[in-house]
């Protein structure tokens, strides 16, 4: 099966390995992922402002894109992008008057931009509709012990029009994680916000905020996170390194994206996984588990 | 703080403003406190996101865009979600950003005032996202 | 004759001394509109042609004239259109009821930056230009570039720190400015692709193995003899080679 695939800015920085790893598991289990030919920043955040249409412009490239190649569907794996793009999206087909009016606006680069016949999806939505026993035939590692507490943060769930999941306690991961064989954690704060692009000027709210995700997923036994959001993956890693420079008494645990697991599960090439990008070194604990 | 109710300010037209640019009706409101509680940014909030929405409805805008709240929320829609009357604080949140940056013409934050280093090591999606909700 | 009309003649005559065109030898003219006012200029002239013919003696917003230099940035909307458009002035032929002013200077901030200590990796351009990050993907920019460059895909390479992408997309700006003057993102476009494409030229591209050898022996001072030479020359020797090295060139 192919897939229209749109990677989005951090994905091809870094977060290189989300990719790799993402699209190398998906080729294991049959589907082949094409990046759209062009494509640019999807905004990262659906604009919250109803009257300024220019920040709308952004997602309804992408979507232009996708809709070019004549493939209905249109994956992405990092969660901001989803979020915007399908929330951008359900706009447009709400709001017949603001498409006629970018189209005003695109009319002289001469191309249609039409909400219809595009649908945007997840890798993790896209993993869960697959055969459940194919996927376990799949994977090659023994059942591993390794415990995962996995963390949605916001854009995954929420608005809830756009949620892939149930919006206070989702289980899409854990059940993927539980099929490739891993231990899942239940802890509070899997939907709690990181705080997000706080870091950038705030960096003492989003400390808060990870130590109390953290402890909590440690407490009730984590020895590492699965997530699918770049800027997720950069606030727990850095910051959780940071406090532990700080504190002796706080624990670290390493990040890693959801793929990295399964593409390890599957018995691809670690290489593929890049551990070096990651402050907090996982693969200790990966020889531990015998997942290395 | 004094509050001044004259019917010049409940009536003041930065409340419609920001009816229309957060696309939401935040005098469906009831004060029951909900976002707050969730909020995972309150603590460091002057103006807690209910008490924030009850200026609104008032038209103690000077308040609001005064406020620290409006800047240290990170768009995370959690109050928006749990909202027993629907009302999206998020939205509502953005739209008062937006009013300081398009009419004070001054960005909350200056991109090239930024650590080098912290440039250099953030995702791009972080510091887009930030230049969104900050700068104008 | 009137005064007026005695003045009118001098300077139409001045005009035809100037251009070294005969008015009596023009059949079609347009009329253009510079700063607010009209001018009757033959037609076919370039823009910065036809502003010479009005009168006009341009010191600034004009340099190459041969399209390579980008001083001559042009903004301008037709009678009865509503886009706004762009040219080179030395490029673009003057068209009837072009309302047109030219930009001489884009104020534009260019960020310090020593190749030598600099890192090769994805966030390079945002640490000198965070401003990218702003860009709306409105396309503004590319609309707006006389080169016909795609400008907005660029910087969304640029963000993405696709070196290559940037100095590939990138290879045919003039730095005229337009696009940083229309960017609502602020943006200084030009600048960002010039630190792209130094960077990939040092640290991303292949490098050639002729070139490397050529560099290395004009360090090593071997064509050192040769420059001496041409330096000490007469300015009428010079001439004279240079009349003979071309000659050399033509291909019979």
């Amino acid at each position: 099966m192919e897939i229209s695939y749109y990677p989005g800015c951090s994905l091809k920085t870094s977060a290189i390995n989300f990719e790799r790893t993402a699209l190398s598991t998906l080729e294991e289990l049959g589907i082949y992922a094409l990046e759209l030919p062009r494509w640019n920043c999807c905004g990262v955040m659906f604009s919250q402002s109803a009257d300024n249409l220019m920040l709308q412009l952004a997602p309804a490239r992408v979507i232009m894109e996708a809709r070019e190649t004549g493939r209905k569907r249109l994956l992405t794996l990092c969660s901001m992008c989803y979020n915007t793009l399908k929330r951008s999206l359900l706009f447009f087909k709400r709001n017949g008057e603001k498409l006629k009016k970018i189209n005003a606006f695109l009319k002289l680069e001469e191309r249609d931009f039409s909400a219809e016949g595009v649908e945007v999806i997840h890798l993790l939505t896209l993993l869960s509709e697959l055969d459940t026993s194919n996927f376990k035939m799949k994977i090659k590692k023994i059942k591993s012990n390794l415990k995962v507490a996995s963390y949605y943060g916001c854009l995954l769930t929420r608005p809830r029009e756009i949620a892939l999941d149930g919006v206070e306690n989702p289980q899409i991961m854990e059940k993927l994680l539980e099929i490739a064989g891993f231990q899942t954690v239940n802890y509070p704060f899997k939907t709690d916000c990181c705080a997000s692009f706080q870091v950038v000027n705030r960096r003492n709210v989003v400390k808060k905020q990870i130590r109390k995700i953290v402890t909590s997923a440690v407490r009730n036994g984590a020895e590492i996170f699965a997530l699918s959001c770049p800027l997720c993956e950069y606030n727990l890693d850095s910051v959780q390194q940071e406090l532990a420079q700080e504190d002796e008494t706080f624990t670290p645990i390493p990040v890693l994206y959801i793929s990295q697991l399964l593409s390890l599960a599957l018995g691809q090439d670690p290489k593929l996984n890049d551990f070096s990008l990651h402050r907090i070194d996982p693969r200790p604990l990966f020889k531990e588990k015998g997942l290395l | 703080m004094a509050i001044n109710l004259s019917r010049e300010i409940v009536h003041s037209l930065e409340r419609e403003k920001i009816k229309e640019i957060g696309n939401t009706n935040f005098y469906l409101c009831y004060q029951c406190g909900n976002c707050s509680a969730g909020c995972p940014c309150a603590e460091e909030m002057d103006i807690l996101p209910h008490r924030a929405v009850r200026l609104a409805q008032l038209g103690q805008f000077s308040r609001l865009i005064e406020s620290k709240a409006i800047w240290v929320c990170a768009a995370c829609i959690t109050c928006s979600v749990r909202c027993p009357r629907g009302v999206d604080i998020a939205g509502f949140m953005e739209a008062c950003r937006q009013i300081v940056l398009r009419t004070r013409k001054v960005d909350h934050l200056s991109p090239v005032e930024l650590d080098a280093q912290l440039l250099k090591e953030l995702p791009q999606i972080a510091l887009i996202n930030n230049f969104r909700k900050f700068t104008g | 004759m009137s005064e007026k009309n005695l003045m009118q003649k001098i300077a139409d005559s001045n005009k035809s001394v100037i251009s070294g065109v005969d008015d009596l030898d023009i059949e079609l003219w347009i009329k253009i509109y510079f700063l607010g006012r009209e001018y009757r200029v033959p037609a076919g002239l370039t823009i910065m042609q036809a502003l010479e013919y009005a009168g006009y003696f341009l010191t600034r917003s004009c340099g190459c004239r041969a399209g390579f230099c980008g001083a001559c940035s042009t903004v301008y909307r037709i009678k009865g259109e509503y886009k706004l458009q762009f040219a080179m002035a030395c490029q673009a032929e003057a068209m009837d009821g072009m309302y047109l002013v030219q930009l001489p200077f884009a104020p534009a901030e260019k960020r310090v930056y020593s190749l030598d200590h600099e890192e090769y990796s994805a966030n390079t351009l945002l640490k000198y230009y965070p401003e990218i990050a702003r860009c709306l993907s409105c396309n503004t920019c590319t609309k707006s570039c006389p080169q016909g460059i795609e400008v907005m895909d660029y910087i969304n390479a640029a963000l993405r720190g696709d070196y290559k992408q940037v100095a590939e997309l990138s290879f045919d700006c003039i730095q005229c400015g337009l696009c940083a003057i229309r960017c609502p993102a602020d943006i200084v476009h030009y600048n960002v692709a010039q630190l792209a494409r130094r960077l990939y030229g040092k640290y991303g591209m292949p490098q050639v193995k002729n070139l490397n050898e050529r560099a290395t022996e004009i360090e090593e001072g071997v064509y050192q003899g040769e420059f001496d030479h041409l330096v000490a020359l007469s300015n009428d020797e010079l001439k004279k080679l240079y009349v003979e090295q071309q000659k050399n060139k033509e291909v019979y």
